[in-house]
């Protein structure tokens, strides 16, 4: 309001004397930039994905650690198991390309991904990992319930090769990117989507009925890796540079996938209530993708964030 | 140097992309007048659709970012500084007071042009797994629109902010857009639209070197000029390894929205497979030892 008067003050000083002789208004949120870049508006472009992707993650985590169970499952004779491991793997990858599919924003242009091969880009090498993995996961599956062993054997291999990278992949994706939240924990990301993929894997499994040791042992494992990286994220802080992976609603939603999957997890699995650890697990490892992307969506739109980054 | 008119690079015509000659543009912002004749000369020549019409309140600014709709922008920046020599403050019709007057009331309008810089190493480019981003005879960054999926990476590698998926209801939407450098005038021999019509060649477009040679004396001569703070924005130390379309500044860059030190991401490459790589040896041995074991 004081603004506002000294405006009209100053406009009728210019008005009897055509000058005006003194300082002008500072008013707030004004003209000059005061925010950090330039009027606080993002340097960077900040990520077009839509939901379908953190789900893409979640679904590819577990059918690609879901062939890996398979694989070794076949190998020790667990036959039901491998059976239903290779079921989720296939369904899995269907589900990753439809969900691929309908976040691009030509869907019907989809095949463009198969045109190239480009190493340097993670996008088209993770296209071609989950292209091979799906056509091998599904004959797979087939050749396994046809009982046709030598077609299923090297199948077996290949699923669960092309499945381990299918489910750790998707951290470097967001890894090399330009947005510093996520660039800057490209190590990280991996492991940590790798370890959530392989205990979402062995909780559904074990949700479906499937209630052995082995996927207990391999759930213990990815809901004590899952508190030890909450750790590393807690403690691994850049300032304003990745402020969205500690604050605000991104901040809380990675928290809180966090500490479902890791601490909460592990404490159910030690008491015995496994299908309370499987089911937080699985929502601790959802709500945890949606975060990342969250998170990158925040940072990028944060110029402070970006300048922070490259201060030197 | 600046203002050659009929004789500019600007307004010659030229073989660049018959001869393979790598072009740039040179902005300079000490003889930009604002006037937005390059925002309008390529939204028209090259069909791009209006992406709303808001009003920012920052400054006469109202376009606000380079986007997949807006592929030059004219920044309007007031700060509280000198520019060069100028006088500043109140005279009062007292000639003599001009010195003291001198630093009491700085102030200073900067107007810039930004633009794709067509990154010697462009993160969208590298980025897009359809092979729709090419670089083209002059060194340019296109995307090829027809080949777009919108997948939407080449948004998250740029590190600049500049390359964006347009949305819906525009038309073609769901590619990702930014400028052409005008690749279909410059197979023509014409020169892109936004140079070809600043009129006060504070946009130059020509040869890359002769460019940057004339980029360097600028910044020369404005510094003799009072212009302390005048500076290239053109980040070669960086991994981006310099951009095809460069900037005098004055002052800071982060003030213009530009990235101090930009990182063209596929430099994260390397360790992030690392990690990719090791966590899925790890998945492989937990799950076997689990088997194994237990």
């Amino acid at each position: 309001m004081a603004d506002e008067e000294r405006l009209d003050q100053l406009r009728e000083e210019a008005w009897r004397k055509g000058v005006v002789s003194g300082r002008g208004v500072d008013i707030s949120g004004g003209p000059i930039p005061r925010q950090s870049g330039y009027y606080g508006l993002p340097i960077l472009k900040p990520p077009v994905w839509t939901w379908e992707v953190p789900v893409y993650f979640f679904v590819g985590g577990i059918a690609g650690m879901a062939a890996v169970i398979a694989l070794t499952a076949t190998l020790f004779h667990h036959v039901d198991l491998a059976r239903m491991a290779m079921l989720l793997a296939a369904l899995g990858a269907i589900l990753s390309s439809i969900l691929l599919m309908l976040d691009l924003g030509r869907p019907r242009l989809f095949l463009n991904m198969l045109r190239v091969f480009k190493y340097k880009s993670v996008m088209s090498v993770g296209a071609w990992i989950l292209t091979f993995f799906g056509g091998c996961a599904v004959s797979g599956l087939i050749a396994l319930q046809l009982k046709w062993l030598l077609l299923a054997w090297p199948l077996l291999v290949g699923s669960a090769i092309l499945g381990v990278l299918l489910g750790t992949y998707t951290g470097a994706l967001l890894g090399v990117t330009a947005i510093p939240a996520w660039y800057l924990h490209r190590v990280l990301l991996p492991i940590h989507f790798g370890t959530a993929g392989l205990g979402s894997a062995a909780a559904l499994l074990e949700l479906l009925g499937y209630r052995i040791a082995p996927l207990h042992g391999l759930g213990l494992l990815a809901a004590a890796g899952e508190s030890l990286l909450w750790i590393w994220l807690e403690l691994d802080r850049h300032g304003a540079a990745d402020r969205a992976l500690h604050e605000g609603q991104s901040g809380w939603l990675i928290r809180g996938g966090e500490i479902l999957s890791g601490p909460l997890a592990l404490l159910f699995r030690l008491l015995g209530l496994i299908p309370f650890a499987a089911v937080f697990f699985l929502i601790g490892a959802l709500i945890n993708r949606f975060g990342w992307v969250c998170a990158g969506k925040v940072c990028a739109a944060d110029p402070e964030a970006v300048l922070a980054a490259q201060r030197p | 140097m600046i203002g050659q008119g009929a004789e500019s690079t600007n307004q010659r015509r030229h073989s660049y992309v018959d001869d393979y000659v790598e072009v740039g543009f040179f902005t300079d912002p000490t003889v930009c007048i604002g006037c937005k004749a390059c925002e309008v000369a390529c939204k028209e020549w090259n069909e791009v659709p209006d992406d709303g019409f808001t009003w920012s309140g920052n400054s006469y600014d109202n376009t606000g970012r380079l986007g997949a709709s807006t592929w030059r922008h004219v920044l309007f920046l007031e700060q509280d500084r000198q520019k060069g020599n100028q006088v500043v403050g109140s005279i009062d019709g007292d000639l003599s007071a001009v010195a003291s007057a001198k630093a009491d009331d700085p102030f200073r309008w900067v107007f810039l042009s930004d633009v794709c810089k067509h990154c010697e190493e462009a993160g969208c480019l590298e980025a897009c797994p359809t092979g729709s981003i090419i670089r083209t005879e002059v060194g340019s960054v296109f995307v090829q629109d027809d080949v777009c999926n919108g997948c939407g990476y080449c948004v998250v590698s740029c590190p600049f902010g500049v390359i964006d998926r347009r949305s819906e209801p525009l038309p073609n939407a769901g590619g990702a857009f930014k400028c052409t450098f005008c690749y279909d005038r410059q197979k023509s021999g014409l020169t892109p639209a936004c140079a070809k019509v600043c009129p006060t060649e504070s946009i130059v477009f020509g040869r890359l070197d002769d460019l940057r040679a004339r980029a360097d004396e600028r910044v020369r001569q404005l510094r003799e000029n009072g212009y302390n703070d005048a500076q290239l924005y053109d980040p070669k130390e960086t991994s981006v390894r310099g951009i095809h379309a460069f900037f005098l500044i004055l002052g800071e860059p982060g003030a213009y929205g530009l990235p101090p030190k930009p990182d063209v991401p596929t430099i994260y490459l390397k360790s992030a497979w690392a990690s990719a790589i090791a966590t899925a040896i790890g998945a492989f041995i937990a799950t076997l030892c689990a088997f194994y074991f237990l």
